[in-house]
C-alpha cells in the first residue's frame, strides 16, 4: 500500500513538473530562450486565477482566467521585451546569454510587482473537491480525488497540445518554426507570430502547473511561496532530462522526476526534499546529456 | 519581363557581396546564374526573396517593386525559394514538409491539388509520403525541397545549388526534371549553380557572377560556346 501511494504521489506531482516542463520546451522552441521567468508567470496566473476565484468562488472559472490571463502576459513579454532585446543585444559577446540573464530580472521584478499590488502575506485557493484520501479495504490512500483530477485535466490538456502540435497547420507552422525558421519563413510561415503564440502556449501551461501545485500543496501561496521556486527547479529540470526540445521527453521528463522524488523521500529519506532533484538532474546528464529521449526523438513531438 | 533587377546592391556587414547587380528575366525563361564561390549568387538569391535585405537597387517582379519585402509575403506573390543545401526540415515527414509549403493558402482542396500533382511529378516522394524526410537519400531530399515550393504555386521559383552533393545520374535527373517544370508550369526560373556546365545546358540564358557584379549575359548556348567563359567557369 505505502508503495501504491508513494508511486501515486509521484505522479501527481510528475504531471504538475510536466506542465512546466512543457512551458520551459514551448519557449525553448519557439525563441532558444531558457525563460527563467515561467515560475513569476505561474505565480502571476495564480494571482488572477484568485481574483476569480474570489469574485465568482468558482475555481473552474478561475482556471480559464489564470491561463489566458498567463498567455496574454507572456505573449506581451515576447513581444515587447524579448524582441528589444534581441534586436539591441544581437552582437557582441553576450548576446547569446542576454535573453536569459533578462528572463531571470524578469523574475524578480515580477514577484516585487505583486508584493505591491497584493502584499507579502499568503493568500489561498480552497481545492474544488476534496483533498482526503480515497480509502480501498479500510485503508487511506494519500491519493485524493484532488489528486486524480490533477492527473485528469493535465492528461486532457496534453491530448489537446498533441492535436494541436500534430494534426492542425498551426502546429505544422509552430514545428517548422522550431526546427527550421528559415525555411519556414520561405514558405510563408509568420515566424514572428508564431514564436509568440509559442510563448502564449506556455503561459497558459505554466498558469495551470501553477494553480495545481498551490492546490496540490497547503492551498496557501505568497510573492515568496516556496513551492514557485522547487515548481521553477523541478520543471527545468524535468524539461531538461527530457532533451529541452521535446513535448514528450518534458513529460516523461516531469513523470520521471516526480515518481523518483517521491520514492527518494520515502524510501531514503525526507531530508533530501531540495537536494533530490538536483542529484536526479546530474545524474541523468552524467548518463544521457541528450536527455531521455535523445536527440533524434528528441525532436519530435 | 516578369523579373527585374536594377542596381541591386548587398553588404554582409562591412563586405560587398553583390555589387550592382543588373539583371532581367522574361516570363517562363529559365536564367543560369553561375561563378565561382564566393561571387555573391546566393546572396543574389537570398535578396530576391527577402531573406537578405538589400543595401541599395530595386527588384521589380510583375510590375511591383519588392525591394526588401519579407519572404513570407513574397510566397504569396508567388516567389518561392529553394535555399541552399536540400532545404527539407529533418525532423517532419515527406507530407509535413510538402503541406508546409501551401500552408499558407488556407484552402484544403487546393492543398490536396497541388499534393496530387506533386506525387505526379515525383512518384518516390508518394511512395514515402509518411516518412520522416531525414531517412530520404540526397536525390529525393533535392525533390522533396522542389516539391515543396511547387506546393505554394510559385511563379518565379528561385533554385540555389539543387546539385549539390549529388550523384551525376541524379543530378541529371533535378535538372531534367527542372527544365520540365519551366515549360509545363510556365515558371520563370532562377537557377544558381556550380555545375555551370549542366545548369548552361537547360537554361534559356545565363548570367555570369565574379566578385559580386555581372560579367556576361547571353543565351546560354552562346555562353557555353564562348572560349573565356569556358576557360573560367566551364574547365576546358
Amino acid at each position: 500500500m505505502q508503495l501504491l501511494n508513494t508511486l501515486l504521489i509521484g505522479i501527481t506531482a510528475g504531471s504538475i513538473y510536466a506542465l512546466m516542463a512543457i512551458a520551459f520546451v514551448l519557449v525553448w522552441r519557439s525563441t532558444r530562450v531558457v525563460n527563467f521567468a515561467q515560475a513569476g508567470m505561474a505565480l502571476l496566473s495564480t494571482y488572477f486565477g484568485y481574483e476569480a476565484v474570489s469574485r465568482i468562488g468558482s475555481f473552474w472559472v478561475a482556471l480559464p482566467v489564470a491561463m489566458i490571463g498567463g498567455a496574454l502576459f507572456a505573449a506581451l513579454v515576447e513581444l515587447i521585451l524579448m524582441r528589444l532585446l534581441v534586436k539591441h543585444a544581437s552582437s557582441g559577446p553576450i548576446a547569446g546569454v542576454a535573453p536569459i540573464i533578462a528572463t531571470l530580472g524578469l523574475l524578480g521584478v515580477i514577484r516585487s510587482v505583486i508584493s505591491m499590488i497584493w502584499g507579502g502575506q499568503d493568500l489561498r485557493i480552497v481545492a474544488p473537491i476534496s483533498n482526503n484520501g480515497f480509502t480501498i479495504n479500510g485503508s487511506t490512500l494519500v491519493f485524493s480525488p484532488l489528486k486524480l483530477l490533477v492527473l485528469v485535466v493535465v492528461a486532457v490538456l496534453l491530448i489537446l497540445l498533441t492535436i494541436l502540435f500534430q494534426k492542425t497547420n498551426l502546429g505544422l507552422a509552430l514545428r517548422a518554426s522550431a526546427h527550421a525558421p528559415e525555411i519556414a519563413r520561405l514558405s510563408g510561415v509568420r515566424v514572428d507570430s508564431v514564436r509568440t503564440l509559442g510563448w502564449a502556449l506556455a503561459g497558459a501551461a505554466g498558469a495551470v502547473a501553477g494553480l495545481f501545485q498551490t492546490v496540490n500543496g497547503n492551498g496557501n501561496f505568497s510573492p515568496d511561496s516556496i513551492e514557485f521556486s522547487l515548481l521553477l527547479v523541478s520543471g527545468f529540470i524535468a524539461a531538461v532530462i527530457g532533451g529541452l526540445d521535446s513535448l514528450l521527453g518534458a513529460v516523461l521528463g516531469g513523470l520521471f522526476l516526480g515518481i523518483t522524488i517521491s520514492f527518494v523521500l520515502m524510501y531514503v529519506s525526507s531530508g533530501l526534499f531540495f537536494i533530490a532533484p538536483f542529484i536526479i538532474l546530474l545524474i541523468v546528464l552524467f548518463i544521457r546529456p541528450q536527455g531521455i529521449i535523445g536527440v533524434k526523438a528528441g525532436r519530435r513531438a | 519581363m516578369s523579373l527585374n533587377v536594377s542596381n541591386l546592391t548587398v553588404h554582409h556587414g562591412a563586405i560587398c557581396a553583390v555589387n550592382q547587380v543588373s539583371l532581367a528575366v522574361p516570363t517562363g525563361k529559365l536564367a543560369a546564374i553561375i561563378g565561382a564561390n564566393g561571387a555573391g549568387k546566393t546572396t543574389l538569391l537570398r535578396a530576391l526573396s527577402g531573406l537578405n535585405k538589400p543595401t541599395s537597387g530595386v527588384v521589380n517582379w510583375m510590375g511591383q517593386t519588392i525591394t526588401g519585402v519579407k519572404p513570407e509575403k513574397l510566397v504569396r506573390l508567388g516567389i518561392s525559394h529553394v535555399s541552399e543545401g536540400k532545404s527539407v526540415i529533418p525532423e517532419l515527414t515527406v507530407k509535413e514538409n510538402l503541406e508546409l509549403g501551401a500552408i499558407w493558402r488556407k484552402n484544403g482542396k487546393e492543398m490536396k491539388e497541388s499534393l496530387d500533382q506533386v506525387v505526379t511529378i515525383f512518384p518516390r516522394l508518394g511512395e514515402r509520403i509518411s516518412q520522416r524526410s531525414d531517412t530520404l537519400s540526397g536525390g529525393e531530399r533535392q525533390m522533396l525541397a522542389i516539391g515543396r515550393a511547387i506546393m505554394s504555386k510559385p511563379k518565379l521559383l528561385l533554385l540555389d545549388e539543387p546539385s549539390l552533393g549529388l550523384a551525376p545520374l541524379v543530378v541529371e535527373q533535378i535538372f531534367q526534371t527542372i527544365r520540365d517544370l519551366t515549360t509545363e508550369m510556365r515558371l520563370t526560373v532562377l537557377l544558381v549553380e556550380q555545375n555551370a556546365m549542366g545548369a548552361l545546358k537547360i537554361a534559356d540564358l545565363g548570367i555570369v557572377l565574379n566578385l559580386g557584379k555581372v560579367v556576361a549575359v547571353n543565351h546560354a548556348q552562346a555562353l557555353i560556346e564562348d572560349p573565356a567563359v569556358r576557360a573560367a567557369y566551364l574547365g576546358y
